[in-house]
């Protein structure tokens, strides 16, 4: 392990320690610090707090928010929600897919640049179907809207 | 003559990803470059951002307000905006092409607003603005003036009941918790607004978190509680960052930390952010999530009144709920009990969504008719198609038919044919939604939801899940039916918690009004409503295709052929009925039966 990713979860520990151990909020921390739950952090500060690797692993796959894998440089993230299902989010999922050229369960482009995911509902009905990337919001959308939107992203 | 102008511009997740951010810009531009804030005719000129105003289908929504004279004008561009300062603002001439028509006033008209009041009107980020519509009022009321047992008891009487999903009495729960020994107590806001088709809780925090934390704060006194929490799903970034703007902002007025009112009574909110997991909308599985475990839920008793976060007794109320507080604080009980139906008093707050004309959040006293919310206020079904169904309450809800259109909307009403309110979200269906297809989407999410800890739920919600998917893709055997049947009724029976208590509702509910589409599906292979592609077949209506090409390319499997600008043809042997080509077409030549 490189020496910055230690100072950063010596860091985490440290801040960890006056606030109880809580496991969710060390996840967090080491999901902010190095944009996923990288197994040797965990194994790292499972030593450290005498917390089991276990239950880490336990909280981090039961959440949706943690990810066990690098994510890409753009999130998008489609509404799965009842009424962007009504209003047809599956073909936006399958035609990003193909524009993203992802296979098969890949979730994120082979060049880093791109993850795509979907979420139970932003809660932005009225305009659905929603698709978010990053943190801007995409509302009434359709599959050739979304692949144009998407376009401002690619480099 | 001196005028007074307001601009109100909607600035929720809605207005936002319509654009109101650039709207706001361009109308600071245009107003800063006609030299608006030195034009002596004007006193004063406000330029504000408003939280959700209810109608997001028009969005971006701006008022303009001169000498009280309010205009409101729908789907605004910024290009729009050198014309509406031009004319209106400094001309004092409405731009008629571009106001609301009589729908908007329609929709607002039939409502019945407490919570919805302030929400549209004031600037969320701002403490004064909320001071002016008399807040922490309430607050002040109830610290200095009244007991904690009198809070608890005017809650008690008023008839409030949990917002959130199960409508226990609000002020019975507080009393509990009151009763409870203990040198601590914590009252959590359930923000974990995990139902999809459910918005209200976002709204209400991203245009007026105050409320929210007034109603905290009466709550923490009538109980005896120092510490909050708001629980709030990480999923809602603007309302995360208001909502901690208004703590900081409460904080510096004083409305929190120590010694408040000069009452001797303390009293601050934490805000903890949800991970991603709708069975922590629980209340066990909330407290698990805060003390940072994985959310399961636990048996009960012991309820969280008596024993809870950290093991001490713990309140844990919906956004709102706590919302309703304040309000019944101030205009008292009685008040709050002269609205709504026999036994659900006050307002609730929905959100109107799917295949209706006017989409966006409404608030309906209680035991307004479907009929009613749908066609007076929703402007009825979008396009010319047919109503079909009208879906309440979520994954842990059922959906509605025609029959039922006129059943009043409260708590025992919705149960009593089988669905229920939870949180408040109502999504319309119309004839082109296959209820079949509806019911695996609600157990597709609870199964993946399903927390895992008990056999019923983690099992039966994979089984349930398994024949609807079969009976969408044809393979659909006799008996089915029944099984499903069966095994719903095993699940909502012997779950641990309300997730899987509820979760079969979707497949009940569909079974019980829509059981000829089931049927239909498994006995003649066929989807009524044409959306299960597996049951449909593709072909090209010869006279209307033109050989653009379109379809030809969007097939996977290149079970299309034909020479350009000539009628293209399906290969029925080799199409796998993705539907690729049906969404490609322009022409509407692709046709699916």
């Amino acid at each position: 392990m490189g020496k910055s990713i230690e100072h950063v979860l010596e860091k985490i520990y440290q801040k960890s320690k006056g606030h109880g151990e809580n496991t969710i909020a060390i996840l967090q921390d080491i999901q902010d610090g190095l944009g996923y739950i990288n197994e040797e952090a965990v194994d790292w500060m499972s030593k450290k707090t005498g917390i089991a690797t276990a239950k880490f692993y336990g909280v981090a796959t039961f959440y949706s928010q943690f990810h066990l894998n690098p994510r890409g440089k753009n999130i998008v993230t489609v509404c799965s929600g009842t009424v962007c299902h009504v209003k047809g989010a599956q073909k936006i999922i399958s035609r990003l897919k193909a524009d993203l050229q992802l296979k098969g369960d890949a979730q994120t482009t082979r060049d880093m640049q791109f993850t795509l995911e979907n979420v139970n509902c932003v809660g932005a009905c009225s305009i659905a179907p929603v698709v978010t990337v990053n943190e801007k919001v995409f509302g009434k959308q359709n599959p050739d809207s979304m692949v144009k939107n998407i376009k401002a992203y690619k480099e | 003559m001196d005028r007074k102008i307001t601009i109100k511009v909607c600035m929720g997740t809605g207005g936002i990803a319509a654009g109101a951010e650039q709207v706001m810009q361009a109308l600071k531009d245009e107003l800063d470059g006609a030299g608006i804030k030195d034009a002596t005719f004007i006193e004063k000129c406000r330029l504000q951002k408003v939280g959700c105003r209810g109608f997001c289908a028009r969005d971006v929504l701006v008022d303009i307000t001169i000498d009280g004279e309010t205009s409101t004008y729908q789907y605004v561009e910024e290009g729009m905006v050198p014309r509406l300062v031009r004319e209106h603002v400094i001309g004092g001439e409405p731009v008629q092409d571009w106001l609301v028509g009589d729908d908007y006033h329609v929709f607002h008209e039939n409502q019945e607003k407490i919570i919805l009041q302030d929400l549209g009107k004031i600037d969320p980020e701002s403490i004064a603005d909320y001071l002016e519509v008399e807040g922490y009022r309430a607050a002040r009321k109830a610290l200095t003036e009244l007991s904690a047992a009198e809070v608890v008891e005017t809650l008690k009487r008023s008839g409030l009941r949990g917002r959130g999903g199960g409508g226990f009495p609000a002020g019975l729960k507080w009393q509990y918790c009151a009763a409870s020994e203990a040198d601590q107590r914590y009252i959590i806001c359930n923000a974990d607004e995990g139902d999809p088709g459910a918005f209200m809780d976002r709204s209400v925090i991203e245009g007026n978190p105050h409320a929210v934390i007034e109603g905290m704060i009466i709550g923490g006194y009538a109980i005896g509680a120092n510490l909050g929490y708001v629980y709030i799903r990480a999923e809602y970034p603007l309302a995360v960052d208001r909502l901690k703007a208004a703590l900081t902002a409460a904080r510096d007025k004083g409305f929190l930390g120590d010694n408040l009112f000069g009452t001797g009574f303390s009293f601050d909110i934490k805000v903890k952010l949800g991970a991603g997991a709708f069975v922590c909308g629980e209340e066990t599985a909330l407290i698990a999530s805060i003390e940072g475990d994985r959310g399961m839920p636990r048996a009960k008793p012991p309820f969280p009144a008596h024993k809870g976060l950290w093991g001490k007794p713990t309140i844990i109320n919906n956004v709102e709920t706590l919302a309703n507080v304040p309000p019944i604080i101030n205009k008292g009980a009685d008040w709050f009990a002269s609205m709504g139906s026999e036994t659900s008093k006050g307002t609730k707050v929905i959100a109107l969504t799917g295949k209706i004309r006017n989409t966006g959040l409404i608030e309906i006293p209680m035991g307004m008719t479907l009929k009613e919310i749908i066609y007076d206020i929703g402007g009825g079904i979008e396009g010319d198609r047919l109503f079909k169904a009208v879906q309440t309450g979520g994954p842990s809800g059922g959906c509605i038919p025609q029959q039922h259109i006129d059943l009043p909307v409260d708590y025992e009403g919705l149960q009593s044919i089988g669905s229920m309110m939870g949180s408040g979200g109502m999504v319309v269906l119309d004839e082109t939604d296959c209820m079949v297809a509806i019911a695996k989407f609600f157990l597709t999410f609870t199964q993946e939801e399903s927390c895992g800890k008990c056999v019923p739920c983690r099992i039966g919600t994979k089984r349930l899940l398994e024949i609807l998917t079969r009976i969408t893709e044809g393979e659909g055997k006799r008996g089915d039916i029944e099984l499903l049947q069966e095994l719903a009724e095993d699940v909502r029976d012997a779950s641990l918690c309300g997730l899987g208590m509820s979760a079969p509702n979707p497949v009940l509910s569909t079974i019980k009004y829509f059981r000829h589409e089931y049927e239909a599906h498994i006995d003649q292979k066929r989807c009524p409503a044409k959306t299960c592609n597996a049951l449909l077949t593709f072909f090209i209506k010869e006279h209307r295709c033109v050989g653009c090409g379109m379809c030809l390319r969007a097939c996977g499997v290149q079970a299309i052929s034909g020479e350009k600008k000539q009628p293209h043809l399906i290969d029925q042997d080799k199409c796998i009925r993705c539907g690729a080509c049906f969404d490609a077409c322009k022409f509407h030549a692709v046709l699916k039966e």
